[in-house]
């Protein structure tokens, strides 16, 4: 029997999507702006950053009123609670977009120290991947893949932890380095947090596969 | 004495459900493989369920599922119109045998209906007459459990004035719980409520639920409903009944959030049929 929550569930979900391939391309955008030193798309990332707020701010309106009005049980009630938990997290993971793209603005005229951007880069292309993989799995409600993705979580952490030895290198060898290792050092910390975000939500998708509430890092 | 001794359950034989185990509240109430048959239609399949003592117990399902077959097997309504077979275990006593005094039974597991009934007859009768008809007739002590039973109704202070009127001059919500003061009277150790808010407005189920909340410190509840909402909202457990079986039986939590069947899940979604 179709419902027409089920009509309202699968447009919550489809503008869920939307908003976390946002995020992706926003966390993309930043990255190339900040190792391209491309201050336009900077200023275009930080511009456009509260369009993911409006839409975090609506899919939470739209949650709280099909709670209200549907009084969802079972499925249908971890389906709007993920959602509702994971859009806080992607919009944080936009919040640490934005805090690279004003990176980006701090260093276009200091030194570029390529293995860091190499690290960066790399970095990046993991935490954007990680988003449109995260979507997939929520779509398909993939537990195992929540899992898998949770791990690139833990890449981050060492990848950051190499950005900031080589930063501290960079830092004590040239103190001309100082200002520009430690705005690497604050990106590779922003990319590494929003690969904590995206681990909350794989916790979320298996919460909303099977009920259980568990911490993957 | 309720029933003969010799009916005692045999200990071994008692079932638990490990999930159910809770030393606060042990089971009162017990049934296994009770089947109920309206002439040649097994209504009832098999229905082993417990129950624990001071705790609401909500029996949900579809029109014709055999929640309300089974509810009012529990009190022996069913003898006259269908065969009831199996165990029911009262305290340990099988209460399903046929020298079983069902009125001494029934003082101990009292039946709120459907549609409040109450006698043609004022709203301290209503209550002191079955209480006449058990030997009470010292006129303080039937004074103290009118009272008493209307208090733990919530319903005192809106009829303490007006004990003589008419029972059939309250509205529904007030009908309805006077028929719970009416059943708590005689200090029932269960209560089976079958549906007793479906005729009820939305203030009045409310106030009756929290009648239920307050009740269950006393008593022991097995409430069927059509209501999810009422279910999740009052009780500890739940079963989910479908076809004359008992599909699903857990908490209440599990039911409405994470119930292992899911056929369970689409009929408390409102996804079903």
């Amino acid at each position: 029997m179709r419902r027409l929550f089920d009509d309202e569930l699968e447009e919550l979900d489809s503008d869920f999507t939307e908003m976390g391939l946002l995020v992706a391309d926003r966390i993309s955008a930043a990255v190339t702006a900040f190792t391209d030193r491309d201050t336009q798309l900077a200023d275009r990332v930080i511009n456009h950053d509260h369009e993911v707020n409006e839409r975090e701010i609506a899919l939470e309106q739209k949650s709280f009123e099909m709670i209200a009005l549907y009084q969802p049980v079972t499925t249908d009630l971890r389906e709007i609670v993920t959602i509702l938990k994971a859009v806080s997290d992607l919009e944080r993971a936009a919040d640490h977009a934005r805090n690279i793209a004003h990176a980006a603005l701090k260093v276009t005229d200091k030194e570029r120290i390529p293995e860091l951007e190499a690290l960066i880069n790399q970095m990046g292309t993991k935490t954007t991947q990680m988003i449109r993989d995260v979507l997939t799995a929520y779509t398909s409600v993939d537990e195992d893949r929540a899992k898998q993705i949770a791990q690139i979580g833990q890449e981050l952490d060492e990848l950051n932890h190499d950005a900031r030895n080589l930063s501290y290198e960079h830092m004590k060898s040239d103190p001309e380095f100082k200002t520009a290792a430690s705005i690497y050092v604050n990106v590779a910390q922003d990319l590494d947090r929003i690969g904590d975000y995206v681990t909350n939500v794989c916790e979320w998708i298996i919460y909303l596969k099977s009920g259980r509430i568990v911490e993957l890092d | 004495m309720l029933v003969n001794p010799s009916h005692a359950v045999d200990p071994s034989k008692e079932r638990h459900i490990e999930l159910l185990s809770d030393p606060a509240h042990p089971v009162i109430l017990e049934t296994h493989d009770l089947k109920v048959f309206y002439g040649q239609k097994e209504a009832l399949k098999d229905a082993d369920l417990q129950f624990n003592e001071h705790e609401i117990t909500a029996l949900i399902g579809p029109s014709g599922s055999g929640k309300s077959t089974f509810l009012r097997s529990l009190n022996r309504m069913n003898d006259r119109v269908a065969k009831v077979t199996g165990e029911i275990n009262y305290r340990g006593i099988d209460i399903n045998q046929p020298d079983v005094d069902i009125y001494a039974m029934r003082r101990q597991i009292g039946m709120v209906f459907q549609r409040p009934n109450p006698f043609a007859k004022s709203i301290y009768e209503n209550i002191a007459f079955a209480l006449r008809q058990r030997g009470v007739t010292n006129r303080h002590e039937l004074d103290d459990i009118v009272e008493s039973s209307l208090k733990g109704a919530a319903l005192w202070d809106q009829v303490k004035d007006d004990l003589n009127k008419s029972a059939l001059s309250l509205s529904g919500g007030q009908a309805q719980r006077l028929c719970i003061a009416r059943a708590i009277a005689v200090k029932p150790d269960i209560l089976l409520l079958d549906e007793p808010a479906s005729a009820l407005d939305p203030v009045s189920t409310s106030q009756l639920e929290n009648t239920l909340l307050e009740l269950k410190r006393d008593y022991t509840i097995i409430i069927v409903t059509h209501n999810m909402q009422q279910a999740s909202r009052i009780s500890e457990y739940t079963a989910f009944f479908n076809m004359g079986r008992v599909l699903e039986y857990d908490t209440t939590t599990n039911i409405f959030t994470n119930p292992q069947i899911q056929i369970t899940s689409d009929y408390v979604s409102g996804n079903f049929g």
